[in-house]
């Protein structure tokens, strides 16, 4: 099953070489197809170029002085690569970065509302508002808070609640988990899966706790050393035996592998 | 007593000066941790624009004020776009270096103006006098200046609140790459600090026009004695830059009517401690707090 079976295709991804600082090459040929309505998963261990390619996508390149040097990125069919972050925002692609990052000195509200600063619709943003009020329903008890003083999760909705404001087609997450007890992780995802089944948003995170991303998935792409290694559905990666051994967690024998030989794996892949 | 009151209110007044001087400053600091050494020259700018287009172009004194304040926020618009722009991901340093190389060159460019030497009064605008309230006198000059700093405070205050565009330029402040990542123009935000960096700059000048005339090393001092006042405040912070600039005008003062003769009765008859106590004031408190009065802290979240 190919991700066109799933949806019209909304972003499409062909061949994308990046370079850091004129000489950092960082991806290596990556190719990847969003299926418009579906949450597609980007899995990979530290280093594999996951942050990257969700930048090369939104734009964020530029604050990192990084620039896609080959290939495309072909959204509604148009092709946005190395466009500036402010017009990617307009069209409708928006990126939740990895760390969250919040405005910590201001109040949560006002966190909302810089999301909305591309939005001429007034009225609407007011509803939209209310709308990220009922997803979140802890945000809306801290509307008057110091961003930098609330918790890593609700740091994280914040974060979510903001880049919705904005009015995406397409909302990029990288790594929501980070940081985050299970529980808390689980809730996000969840949230996210509400948003993107009532809502129609598409929906593409990185992720590399792959069982949770996989859980709300319909579709996920491997990365490793900067290419695509491995894709398919969610049942297909669920199953396959290698994603069970190095990203589930299970070994081939079944059973639960122990979290050192996991980590042990993840350390050789890591370069940074 | 009324002495003092008296001193007090001067104080204030020349205060208002160095915080409309500082609140610019503050801006583009806050916005992209830019120091502008060229501070002082739009200050003189501004004054001799509105002196020019007063008395060449025989405009009414406030409209020219108000034209020379646009022209000055234009000037800070062109800086930004014609030199930062390029240095935006270069080391702050190379930034610094280019405010501090600009200074002279506007100093330079005004040496060659008639405005490089002597002094200029603009005609009479305000009326003789001041207010008098109860002994204590307030002159107009001194009501202009306290008057627009606090215009410029409210108007401050409402767009950093209650705007979308003040909250996302505090967002910048914040956190660059956040912000671009729902669609701020990071240097639609840098522009708008320069050009406002220009028109309180302008202001500032003007008002000092208006309270003791100009001359262009006069106008750049104050320049350079903003720096104690944004310090103080709180190097990010817009009511920092206002009441950091009151505290230094008022400690001038009494220095000047109080310290100055205490001094010279232990032989130091210089007289000019005004521009000593500023910075011991400075020093002090910065012991205890290393930001300033208002400045951001970190927020560390463990
Ligand atoms: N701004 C940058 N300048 C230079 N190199 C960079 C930059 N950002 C990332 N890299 C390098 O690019 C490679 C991929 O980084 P990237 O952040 O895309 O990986 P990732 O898959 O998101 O990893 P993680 O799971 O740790 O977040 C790493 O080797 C990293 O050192
Ligand atoms: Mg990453």
């Amino acid at each position: 099953m190919h991700p066109e079976d799933l949806g019209p295709i909304l972003l499409e991804v062909n061949n994308i070489e990046v370079v850091y600082k004129d000489i950092i090459q960082v991806l290596r040929g990556v190719s990847l197809k969003v299926p418009e309505g579906q949450i597609t998963a980007l899995l990979g261990p530290n280093g594999a170029g996951k942050t990257t390619t969700l930048r090369a996508i939104s734009g964020l390149l530029v604050p990192e002085d990084g620039q896609v040097v080959s290939g495309s990125i072909l959204y509604r069919g148009e092709n946005i690569a190395n466009k500036p972050p402010e017009q990617i925002v307009l069209k409708g692609i928006v990126q939740v970065p990895e760390g969250r990052r919040v405005f910590k000195h201001l109040t949560v509200e006002e966190n909302l509302r810089v999301g909305a600063v591309t939005r001429r619709d007034g009225a609407k943003v007011r509803e939209d508002l209310e709308r990220i009020y009922h997803y979140f329903p802890k945000l809306a008890l801290i509307k008057t808070r110091l961003a930098g003083y609330c918790s890593g999760g609700e740091q994280q909705m914040l974060a979510i609640g903001r880049a919705l404001l904005a009015n995406p087609k397409l909302l990029l997450l990288d790594e929501p988990s980070l940081g985050l007890a299970p529980l808390l992780v689980r809730e996000i995802f969840d949230i996210v899966a509400q948003i993107n089944a009532e809502e129609g948003v598409t929906v593409l995170v990185v992720e590399q706790n792959a069982r949770v991303a996989l859980s709300v998935a319909h579709y996920g792409y491997i990365m490793e050393s900067g290419r695509i290694a491995l894709e398919g559905t969610r049942e297909y990666l669920e199953t396959n035996p290698d994603v069970k051994e190095f990203y589930l967690g299970v070994a081939k024998s079944g059973g639960r592998k122990s979290y050192k030989d996991v980590k042990s794996y993840r350390r050789r892949k890591r370069f940074m | 007593m009324v002495d003092f009151v008296q001193n007090l209110i001067s104080g204030v007044a020349v205060g208002c000066i160095y915080a409309l001087a500082g609140l610019g400053f503050v801006l583009i600091y806050k916005s992209s941790r830019v120091i502008n050494f060229a501070n002082g020259q739009f200050i003189a700018i501004g004054a001799f624009m509105a002196y020019a287009l007063a008395v060449w172009v025989k405009l009414p004194v406030l409209l020219a004020a108000l034209l020379a304040m646009l022209l000055t926020a234009g000037l800070g618009f062109l800086v930004e776009r014609v030199f930062l722009r390029r240095l935006v991901g270069q080391p702050i340093i190379s930034v610094i270096m280019v405010t501090i190389g600009l200074a002279s060159v506007l100093d330079g460019l005004m040496y060659l103006t008639p405005f490089g030497s002597g002094n200029f009064t603009f005609p009479q605008f305000l009326p003789q006098g001041g207010l008098s309230l109860g002994g204590v006198n307030v002159s107009y000059p001194q009501l202009l200046a306290i008057g627009f700093t606090a215009i410029f405070l409210v108007l401050f205050s409402w767009f950093f609140q209650r705007s979308v565009l003040g909250v996302s330029m505090r967002a910048v402040a914040d956190d660059q790459m956040a912000a671009m990542s729902v669609g701020v123009s990071v240097q639609q935000v840098f522009a708008l600090a320069w050009a406002v960096a220009g028109l309180t700059a302008a202001a500032a000048g003007i008002v000092v026009g208006a309270v003791s005339g100009l001359n262009q090393d006069g106008l750049i001092a104050i320049g350079l004695a903003v720096f104690p006042a944004v310090i103080l405040g709180g190097l990010d912070s817009v009511p920092g830059a206002v009441v950091g600039g009151i505290i230094i005008g008022v400690l001038q003062s009494f220095s000047t009517a109080y310290l100055d003769g205490l001094f010279s009765q232990i032989g130091l008859v210089g007289g000019g401690s005004q521009y000593v106590m500023p910075f011991v004031v400075l020093l002090v408190m910065l012991w205890f707090k290393p930001h300033g009065l208002f400045g951001t802290e970190e927020i560390e979240r463990v």
